[in-house]
């Protein structure tokens, strides 16, 4: 009985040693990589955090692989076929780093179809125009930058290094769509209207991407401590409000914001309250297209499972031929 | 002859755009994250070429033509693409197969269009050959795999043959405006071609273990502008921006 408490006492001691040390490691700016000791609470938040990302890829092709069988010309046409790929290898990119972290990418699955994982509510709004593959660029893609520079820097290796690769075609994602807005800004009468209409219905939802204030966002204090996150849900939304206010001047729309005005003092645009009441019933699910988008990841899913099953089988025939022309 | 060359154009340019777009309508829904890439990319490649011939049949045509006037504002009695390459999607195997059978036959196509004496055209073949190189290995794979995977995966390939088969003949008929370039060595002999086909795929039935139907008539009329009632659904769709908004800029 003793030496057994004994020993209780000493793993927990030795638990404690590596969280300091861990600690130290983050605090040093060393890396943690997917086989270095890690606290379960950074592993969890860390599968959560990455799988979300993957999954909002993922779900937000399909805002955009709606227009793609109507994009207005060829070179639109590519350029968004090209752009929407793009998220799929994001997507990739995203759950092999959280594969590291003892998930599998069915697993990952599996959470997103049963509602158990989230991804970004932003894909739960309809793309109306073509003017919303301008809007979703320039401020969708936009936020994600805001949010995922600073994650190159992510204490955890693979999250970091995927994420260098992925925001280096954000960037590109952003400017064509501004460039699509400014195209239609210059356009005609009606273009104008399309764009404007698709700036007021995408603006508020992606001031929302940055999430709940930050005094409303209890997991921010030890994200920060961990270097999974390097600024907090309001710095970052600031940041984005203070740029999009100065573009916006070149599209020569409106931001649908009537209290977004310049503050000299603080150096930062202040804008209008935000609608937390539309945020919280998006994520529990009452979005326009909450239902939709699931249904039609579910259905790729299901439908493909046949294919899946043959790749599997084909496969396993093959490698028995060759076992049996070996032996 | 002028007309030729660019109704033979337009027809290329066609086959690459309607395949394309179709292909294009897996992104997002693919049944492997990775064939959805995939997918999305022989889409992309198809869009390209089409955009190289459509530039190329617009030099030709003068009058302001662009290559989004050739895709966005002609009908479907002026579109001259194979009907094979508008048909629906279908499942994963009628993708697949539909590839096949195209990508193969594009591939002995740009293979002799290389040669053409025409160097834009041959140019073009020559910097699209690289890509179909990838798609005919690609989509042989799947039907490979289809074939020899499960039962079901079996029967659904075999539902693809039947669906597709009567659609290959015309591949090798030439039409109208084509017989007379054929003549000056400007487009493809397709007599050439139609036996390297066949023993192409032949082959990869063979692995796939599927048979090759040994009846079939060739349903043909879209070389000449008359389709199957599904072009007419992928124009409305695609030039809808063009044409609710006559003239504007995009
Ligand atoms: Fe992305
Ligand atoms: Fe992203
Ligand atoms: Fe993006």
């Amino acid at each position: 009985m003793i030496s057994f408490c004994t020993f209780t006492i000493q793993i927990m001691g030795m638990e404690k040693d590596m969280e300091q040390l861990f600690q130290e490691k983050i605090d040093k700016e060393i890396r943690i990589e997917p086989k270095d000791w890690m606290p379960e609470k950074y592993r969890q938040t860390l599968i959560r955090q990455i799988s979300q990302h993957a999954h909002s890829e993922i779900v937000g092709m399909l805002p955009e692989g709606n227009w793609i069988t109507r994009a207005p010309n060829l070179r639109r046409k590519a350029i968004l076929l090209a752009k929407v790929q793009d998220e799929a290898g994001h997507g990739l990119y995203l759950y092999s780093a959280a594969e590291t972290l003892g998930i599998s990418r069915d697993e990952m699955y599996e959470q997103l179809h049963s509602g158990k994982a989230k991804y970004s509510s932003i894909f739960n709004y309809p793309t109306l125009s073509w003017a919303d593959m301008g809007a979703i660029g320039w401020l969708v893609d936009g936020a994600a930058i805001m949010n995922q520079v600073p994650l190159c820097r992510s204490s955890f290796g693979p999250y970091a290094r995927a994420m260098v690769r992925v925001c280096k075609e954000e960037s590109f994602h952003q400017r064509q769509g501004f460039e699509i807005l400014l195209t239609l800004s210059r356009g005609t009468e009606a273009q104008r209207r399309m764009a404007q209409d698709s700036i007021n219905r995408w603006w508020w939802p992606s001031i929302m991407m940055f999430g709940p204030k930050d005094d409303e966002s209890p997991n921010t204090i030890q994200s920060m401590k961990w270097k999974i996150k390097r600024f907090t849900n309001d710095e970052l939304r600031q940041k984005f409000v203070d740029i999009c206010a100065e573009q916006i001047k070149i599209l020569n729309l409106t931001i649908p914001d009537p209290d977004l005005k310049w503050n000299e003092e603080k150096g930062h645009y202040d804008f209008g309250a935000i609608n937390w009441d539309e945020f919280w019933q998006v994520i529990a699910g009452n979005g326009p297209c909450n239902k939709q988008r699931l249904d039609a990841r579910k259905k790729a899913w299901e439908e493909g499972a046949w294919v899946r099953e043959a790749a599997t089988a084909h496969a396993a025939k093959r490698a028995q031929r060759l076992a049996e022309k070996r032996a | 002859m002028n007309a030729s060359l660019i109704n033979y154009t337009l027809h290329l340019a066609d086959n690459a755009l309607t395949i394309g777009h179709r292909n294009s309508e897996w992104c997002g829904h693919g049944p492997v994250l990775e064939q959805d890439i995939a997918i999305s990319n022989i889409a992309l490649d198809g869009i390209g070429q089409a955009r190289n011939f459509y530039q190329y049949a617009a030099s030709l045509s003068g009058n302001g033509a662009t290559e989004d006037t050739l895709a966005y504002l002609r009908d479907v009695i002026d579109y001259k693409n194979l009907l094979i390459t508008e048909l629906p999607n279908g499942d994963w195997a009628q993708t697949t197969l539909r590839q096949f059978l195209f990508s193969t036959y594009q591939y002995f196509f740009y293979q002799q269009l290389e040669k053409s004496t025409d160097r834009q055209l041959a140019a073009i073949a020559e910097k699209s050959l690289k890509e179909v190189t990838y798609h005919v290995r690609w989509s042989s794979e799947w039907v490979i795999r289809l074939g020899d995977g499960t039962e079901e995966s079996h029967k659904r390939l075999s539902n693809a043959v039947t669906e597709l088969w009567n659609y290959t003949g015309e591949l090798f008929i030439p039409a109208s405006y084509e017989k007379e370039l054929i003549a000056t060595g400007i487009a493809v002999d397709l007599s050439v071609i139609q036996p390297l086909w066949q023993q192409k795929v032949s082959n990869v039935f063979s692995e796939a273990t599927i048979a090759i139907p040994d009846k079939s008539f060739a349903q043909q009329g879209g070389k000449e502008g008359i389709h199957t009632e599904h072009l007419g659904y992928i124009l409305a769709e695609m030039q809808f921006l063009q044409r609710a908004y006559p003239g504007a800029e995009w």
